[in-house]
């Protein structure tokens, strides 16, 4: 095998190169050039190709993407330790504690290969956490497939649900929460976003660099392996076609024992104080980590690859840069530390291998063999990547999408006909009991999961003294960002912010996901730079600051792009846990309650959606002060014991909340329509900035108090009972059997029990 | 205990607080059981269970002398993965195996206690019913028709299935003893259920209440 050193690529400048097969442009390929003042080795040109791929550099999002960083990088409660741009945001959470948070998409991979590409998704993300010197306390995943009795969902649905599952359990990370969400335009094309959350004392922070001259880089984890070879720059950039050619081995394969291992060693190594710069391997594995870590700090590294442990002796050290296997670490640590760092990787069985020094040469060199395959600035190649300022157009047809409205859609009339759409509605595949995928996954593992699914948001305890403690949501709806890509993000937002607000805690920061098709579709990009200015006017609003978060594009099926789908994660901050509502009603006798305004609003309803298949008009209105209040009211009735119950009004309305709050401890409630409200309206409208509450009748003159001293708007609009029905005063009577029946059935049908 | 890959020792470890113990971490690799009076092998997937559930860990040094004081009579609870490795230890008779639906599964499990002697359960009455957390993917007991009648005839079955089989174990059986009563296996997790804030009640705490009871009776 010959290989392709830095002296060869010298004297042979006009060797044709594979440029564009590894998904470089012309343009891209010159530059490379020009940077080196000669045509780059084949090593070289993995390396760049990975590291300048959509995935890896943001090329197409970055000119967007830096209105998150004019916000204000203060969350309610205090400063941020770290902002975006490191793996993860860190967020002062009081007593000490800092919890760092984000979501990462596996979106492509999980197409491919479910179980594997999502399982790896899981893991992937839990290493930007424990990069970042936090214990990862928490994982939620965000999904999205195509029709529920679509034959392919049959095949991708289980293996990602399975692999999510097998990946987070056997590391011990309960899963608190997430979304499942069917729809035509991910047929071809799934979205699995994997979301985890760590937590730390303030002075146990760690940022990515490898300072200090003669400082020893280690490689500990998993050995390198020929799996996912070209994952990141193949799979992640390209849209998937019927033809073309098998993709299979460029997904990754999981190990989530060795994954445990490396986070109770990598915690160790931290506690021993002798890291002085790490990174996780993520997309493009070692060109990734190398060229980054070099850049962050002195400006210079030198590694000899031929020690760095294989799986397979065969690989090519184009491969072995490339290799996205799993499980692997990279840690600077100086010469005095090296025998320590040893020790503690044996106790933990975990292979660590000295395979480079820092220096200050501002170079990354890298040797195969004696000979220098790999001699470049490494800032060109983690962060000076080609940046795009892509054309974007509103398309045509938004003008008739909205025009389209749902208002001449035939409506339900009558207690019958209310109540035969109230069971087709709960039935159906948005909201129905997620029980079937929920169920697989473990929420109880370290024994401090407050509230999980289905709860509106996961509560996790921090700190068992004072009850400290964290409250977590993601939520998008891709159908409002359809109709509105600008009002999509901050109706995601603000459903995030009100499912952890329900809770009780405050909200702080928030993390996103931001899954949209092609860039190089100028809709698709209008859609997605609609999307960020709508999530960064939100959180300013808000003061929320976004903390991190991560691109999909291309996420498409030939010609049609999937609905674009901005996945926005909230995190809260409880000051004891103690305090938190829970959604379910279980008190007979106590008052429901209606918080905020219901206007008639089904644009982009699941209403719409389910019976008649229907998508036009204008998303519900965005009222952010509305949401702030509504947060405010939630929180301080938590903090005095005012409500035993409170649930998020979202998808499905009122009518979808009522169910699902009866639903949960099996009790009974009646309600009734409140004057002047259309009962259809009432029940199934999605107008947001509201919440169903149950006040203990003690409370309900202090609640209502505090209510109308803010000025804002509730109504009484029933009274838990133990009658075992769902009662609507004058139009219906549903027994919770039945209500659970339609409820609980679907998808268990749909996917075999 | 804590096996690599083990998940609920933290769990464990906790619950014996609540229940006024004294909790001591024990490492796979030492062969020293640090002078600890009874020992729980928590949940997990030790070694990555990439073998057979539990198969590499019994081989773990520590299982020398832990093997020893079961024999002796200290009592030895094995809470899901921590009921493989007792099981491949040969300190109970049958086996666990894939659940019979083949898919992991994670809920709120009603049980029957059916021993309320053992050196584990002393805490509940007989044919009490406690609701404690279950999750497992290999969780089905398994053992031949001979064993599984003697274990019925000696009561050693410590506690039942009830509502529904989660994972089709052999005659809804969660729980078995030894002879002596004082080595314990169950596949749901009662440290999981010893807060309120955090479980679905706290029926799991009377297995920790019970052997600190039976330690200072003994």
């Amino acid at each position: 095998m010959t290989v392709d050193t830095v002296e060869t690529a010298t004297k042979t400048p006009e060797q044709p190169q594979p440029w564009a097969e590894l998904g470089l442009k012309a343009n891209e390929y010159e530059r490379i050039r020009d940077i080196l003042g000669r045509r780059p080795t084949s090593s070289e040109l993995a390396m760049y190709s990975v590291m300048w791929s959509e995935h890896c550099s943001y090329k197409s999002s970055k000119v967007h993407l830096r209105r998150f960083g004019e916000l204000r990088q203060e969350t309610p409660v205090g400063k941020l330790l770290a902002g975006i741009g490191e793996n993860a945001g860190v967020i002062d959470v009081g007593e000490g504690y800092a919890v760092t948070f984000k979501a990462e998409s596996h979106n492509h991979p999980s197409y491919v290969e479910p179980y594997q590409g999502a399982a790896t998704g899981v893991g992937g993300i839990v290493r930007d956490i424990l990069a970042m010197g936090a214990r990862p306390i928490g994982v939620m995943d965000s999904l999205r497939f195509g029709p529920h009795d679509a034959p392919d969902t049959a095949r991708v649905l289980p293996g990602v649900v399975a692999g999510v599952g097998g990946y987070g359990n056997c590391l011990g990370l309960p899963n608190v929460g997430g979304e499942v969400v069917f729809d035509p335009s991910y047929a071809g094309n799934p979205l699995v976003n994997a979301l985890c959350v760590g937590v730390m004392r303030h002075e146990d922070l760690h940022l990515a660099k490898a300072a200090g001259v003669g400082n020893q880089v280690i490689l500990y984890g998993a050995r390198t392996g020929g799996d996912g070879i070209g994952g990141a720059s193949i799979l992640a950039s390209e849209t998937f076609e019927s033809e073309g050619p098998v993709k299979r081995p460029s997904v990754q394969v999981g190990d989530p024992f060795m994954e445990k291992l490396l986070i109770e060693c990598t915690l160790e190594l931290f506690a021993a104080g002798i890291i002085s710069g790490i990174q996780d391997f993520g997309a493009a594995g070692l060109s990734c980590a190398t060229s980054e870590l070099a850049s962050a700090g002195e400006g210079g590294m030198h590694v000899i690859l031929d020690r760095v442990p294989l799986r397979d002796s065969t690989l090519a050290p184009e491969e072995i840069l490339m290799s996205e296997s799993q499980e692997r670490m990279m840690a600077v640590v100086e010469p005095a530390d090296v025998e320590r760092f040893m020790e503690i990787c044996a106790k933990w069985d975990v292979q660590a291998d000295v395979v480079g020094e820092v220096n200050d040469s501002q170079r990354l060199t890298i040797e195969w063999r004696g000979e220098a395959i790999v001699d470049v600035p490494p800032r060109t190649v983690a962060h000076e990547g080609p940046v795009y300022e892509r054309p974007y157009a509103r398309p045509d047809w938004q003008d008739e999408l909205q025009a389209a409205t749902p208002s001449s859609l035939v409506r339900p009339s009558g207690g019958d006909e209310l109540r035969s759409t109230l069971l087709r509605m709960v039935a159906s595949p948005n909201l129905c009991s997620r029980a079937l995928v929920t169920d697989q996954y473990d929420r109880y593992v370290l024994g401090n999961t407050v509230l999980a699914q289905p709860e509106d948001a996961g509560v996790i305890r921090l700190d068992e003294e004072s009850g400290l403690g964290i409250a977590l949501s993601t939520d998008a709806n891709g159908r409002y960002a359809k109709l509105d890509p600008y009002l999509g993000a901050q109706l995601a937002l603000a459903e995030a912010y009100r499912n952890v607000a329900v809770t009780g805690a405050k909200p702080v920061a928030v993390t996103d996901c931001l899954n949209f098709g092609s860039p190089e579709d100028p809709a698709v990009m209008w859609q997605f730079a609609e999307a960020v200015r709508g999530l960064a006017d939100g959180c300013q609003k808000l003061g929320t600051p976004v903390t991190g978060g991560n691109v999909s594009l291309y996420n498409q099926t030939g010609e049609t792009a999937i609905l674009p789908t901005p996945v926005v994660g909230v995190l809260g901050v409880l000051d004891d846990v103690e305090r938190r509502t829970p959604y379910g009603f279980r008190s007979p006798g106590h008052i429901i309650y209606l918080l905020g305004e219901t206007r008639d609003e089904f644009g982009g309803s699941e209403w719409a959606h389910v019976v008649h298949s229907h998508l036009g008009g204008l998303p519900p209105a965005v009222d952010l002060d509305a949401e702030r209040e509504l947060a405010e009211i939630l929180h301080s009735a938590s903090r005095d014991g005012l409500v035993s119950a409170a649930h998020d009004i979202s998808d499905g309305g009122v009518a979808q909340a009522l169910v699902e709050s009866v639903l949960r401890h099996g009790v009974g409630a009646r309600v009734w329509v409140p004057d002047g409200l259309d009962p259809f309206v009432f029940l199934f409208s999605e107008s947001t900035a509201r919440a169903v509450v149950a006040v203990p009748h003690p409370e309900e003159v202090r609640f209502t108090g505090m209510c109308g001293a803010r000025r804002f708007p509730h109504e009484r609009i029933g009274v838990i009972d133990d009658e075992g029905a769902l009662e609507v005063q004058g139009q219906f009577n549903i027994p919770v059997d039945e209500l659970r029946r339609a409820h609980e059935a679907t998808l268990p049908a749909a996917f075999g029990e | 205990m804590t096996f690599p890959g083990s998940l609920d020792d933290g769990d464990a470890g906790r619950a014996v607080r609540i229940a006024d113990g004294d909790a001591v971490s024990l490492w796979h690799g030492d062969a020293d059981l640090r002078g600890v009076d009874a020992v729980v092998l928590p949940g997990g997937f030790s070694y990555g269970d990439y073998l057979r559930c539990g198969a590499i860990a019994r081989f773990a040094p520590i299982m020398e002398p832990l093997i020893d004081a079961a024999h002796g009579g200290m009592p030895v609870l094995g809470i899901c993965n921590g009921f493989q490795v007792l099981c491949e230890a040969h300190l109970l008779p049958g086996a666990l195996v894939r659940n019979d639906h083949r898919k992991f599964v994670c809920r709120d499990q009603r049980l029957r206690i059916e021993n309320a002697s053992t050196a584990w359960t002393s805490a509940y009455e007989k044919d009490q019913e406690i609701v404690i957390p279950l999750k497992n993917g290999e969780g089905g007991y398994v053992a031949d028709e001979a064993t599984l009648d003697r274990l019925e005839t000696e009561g050693r079955v410590v506690a039942r299935y009830l509502e529904i089989n989660p994972n089709g174990s052999y005659r809804d059986i969660a729980g078995v003893t030894n002879e002596r009563g004082n080595v314990v296996g169950l596949m749901p997790h009662p440290e999981h259920a010893v807060e309120e804030l955090t479980g679905p009640g706290t029926d799991g705490l009377g297995f920790f209440t019970s052997v600190l009871e039976s330690l200072v009776a003994a």
